[in-house]
């Protein structure tokens, strides 16, 4: 667990005279889990964005190490090889789960398109697999070939996340896995994402605005303002002592209930 | 005919036709953009595939059109009647003396040989375009050979109804790179399009593209290792020459139910009657 699974040098990126990345640094190490919080327009979904090599940044480079072991320069990479890494080793969830599935194809099927798009043939084994994955994510197999559109709005993020880890991803990056549903589904979700994330090892990215859901979910936070990395660390030491008055701010704007 | 090219398109434009052709036969399966003329006839009526006709056409050629399979329907005789007027070239029914056939959703049933070119009409040349309606991402996805999405509808379809129920322009991976519309023919025509000696041409006019099969070039339909891939035909056999492996039409003859299943392939169905093959309606008829 020494070496970094996703490390990124001087980030920098600016839409016209708003800067969005200003010199960010980033380090990920295989199974951990690191939340970006930060308010809106910090930079934190754009930051998501140029690591996982969907928008290119101004500067900076961000490495992945494949699973053999090589690293890959990520905005380097051609695109056949970026599109391959993004549909196996990689996963993303979004935080409108319509903008991932397939409305109109079933759950199964959005469930089994990544294996398929792998090259599985074989309907029979493919439905299995789909099955299966339905069970972890708590739908019952019965719904398989429903549409998503009979679905509830935590029932469908739900299917976004088999629909992402079917294929057994090393790192999935999330924006707002939880954003938009109600209090208790969030609970519910965020259990899940804990429990799957804890078995399968997987890494993950997670953008939040939410300080309670990196809480519960993150290793390490980084908190952001305007582009700007302005603390980081254990998500504990971070939340319950927080050094900038921006991060005291964050923390001290949460509702107690 | 005077003021007219031989075979109606100017030469330059064949020039430029011939060399999509060129690139197509490179690339089997592949797109080419190619700048599609106005043709004296409406588009979905074969405006791709007269062209195509028209560039790869010489004085000695016999030509054949089918539209259906049948040779004397309206589109049919008239590309036919083009030819002969615009280009002055024989013409012909029979697909053994046709040195170029252009076709609409049929394959003829006789196998096809080296010395023959068959046109394709095509009114759809994306094979993804009702599962991306963005063109720029299906282009992308040609590229990358992305073509997950297309065994989720085969999947959807096996969900849905318990086999995949494409019954005609039923995809092919040609030479295990590209995916390709084999233009609106029947599924049951799918298997004549694999390893054929003759050179398969696709035009499409509106949507300005060309695309081929050169001869003896793998084509595979796509399907699941437990659904394989089947053509299907109607459980009956002809009803005027009694062949029981053609690709039958249904003609409703009454208001009783009334039916009449006939080969579609008109040319194959009069050989084999002239040959001495008589079918069940035929027979009580006389």
């Amino acid at each position: 667990m020494d070496e970094t699974l996703l490390s990124a040098r001087g980030l920098s990126l600016s839409f016209g005279p708003v800067t969005a990345l200003a010199d960010v640094d980033a380090e990920l190490w295989p199974g951990e889990v690191l939340a970006i919080v930060g308010e809106s327009g910090s930079g934190k979904t754009t930051l998501l964005n140029v690591l996982s090599g969907r928008v290119a940044a101004d500067a900076g480079v961000v490495w992945y190490r494949d699973p053999a072991g090589r690293l890959q320069d990520v905005h380097a990479m051609p695109a056949p090889a970026l599109r391959a890494l993004h549909r196996s080793d990689w996963g993303f969830v979004h935080q409108n789960p319509r903008d991932n599935l397939r409305m109109n194809v079933s759950a199964g099927g959005n469930v089994g398109e990544r294996l398929m798009a792998q090259g599985a043939r074989h309907y029979g084994r493919i439905r299995e697999e789909a099955s299966a994955w339905l069970q972890q994510v708590e739908i019952d197999p019965s719904r398989m070939d429903d549409m998503p559109r009979t679905f509830s709005g935590g029932m469908l993020q739900r299917l976004q996340i088999a629909r992402t880890l079917v294929t057994h991803p090393r790192l999935v990056f999330m924006d707002e896995p939880t954003g938009g549903l109600d209090v208790s589904v969030q609970a519910r979700l965020l259990d899940l994402i804990r429990t799957l994330v804890a078995r399968l090892g997987i890494a993950v990215v997670l953008v939040t605005h939410d300080l309670a859901v990196a809480r519960l979910l993150a290793q390490r936070v980084m908190v952001m303002q305007r582009g700007r990395v302005v603390e980081q660390g254990l998500t504990d030491q971070v939340l319950d002592d927080p050094q900038h008055p921006y991060t005291q701010l964050l923390v001290s704007s949460v509702l107690q209930a | 005919m005077i003021g007219y090219n031989f075979a109606y398109l100017d030469e330059q434009t064949k020039r430029m036709i011939r060399r999509a052709l060129l690139k197509a036969v490179a690339i089997p399966g592949h797109q080419v953009p190619f700048g599609s003329r106005e043709m004296p006839l409406p588009y979905g009526w074969g405006t791709g595939g007269i062209q195509v006709t028209a560039a790869v056409l010489g004085r000695q050629d016999v030509l054949k059109v089918i539209d259906q399979g049948a040779d004397d329907t309206t589109n049919a005789v008239s590309i036919r009647r083009f030819f002969a007027r615009t280009a002055g070239v024989a013409t012909t029914t029979h697909t053994a003396e046709a040195t170029v056939i252009q076709t609409r959703h049929r394959i003829p049933e006789q196998a096809l040989r080296e010395d023959q070119i068959i046109v394709y009409q095509v009114p759809q040349p994306e094979p993804l375009s009702k599962l991306e309606p963005s063109r720029a991402e299906t282009r992308r996805m040609h590229a990358l050979a992305e073509y997950g999405p297309m065994h989720v509808k085969l999947y959807e379809d096996i969900t849905r109804y318990g086999h995949i129920a494409i019954s005609y322009d039923y995809p092919v991976m040609v030479n295990g790179r590209y995916l390709m519309s084999p233009s609106p023919i029947p599924a049951f025509d799918n298997p004549k399009l694999d390893m054929m000696p003759a050179l398969q041409l696709f035009g499409a006019g509106r949507e300005k593209r060309i695309y081929a099969i050169p001869p003896y070039t793998e084509v595979r339909s796509l399907d699941f290792d437990d659904h394989p891939f089947r053509a299907t035909r109607a459980p009956h056999a002809c009803g005027l020459c009694g062949a029981t492996d053609s690709y039958l039409d249904e003609v409703v003859t009454d208001d009783r139910g009334g039916r009449l299943f006939v080969c579609s392939d008109t040319d194959h169905c009069e050989t084999r009657r002239a040959a001495g093959h008589v079918g069940e309606q035929a027979m009580a008829a006389e």
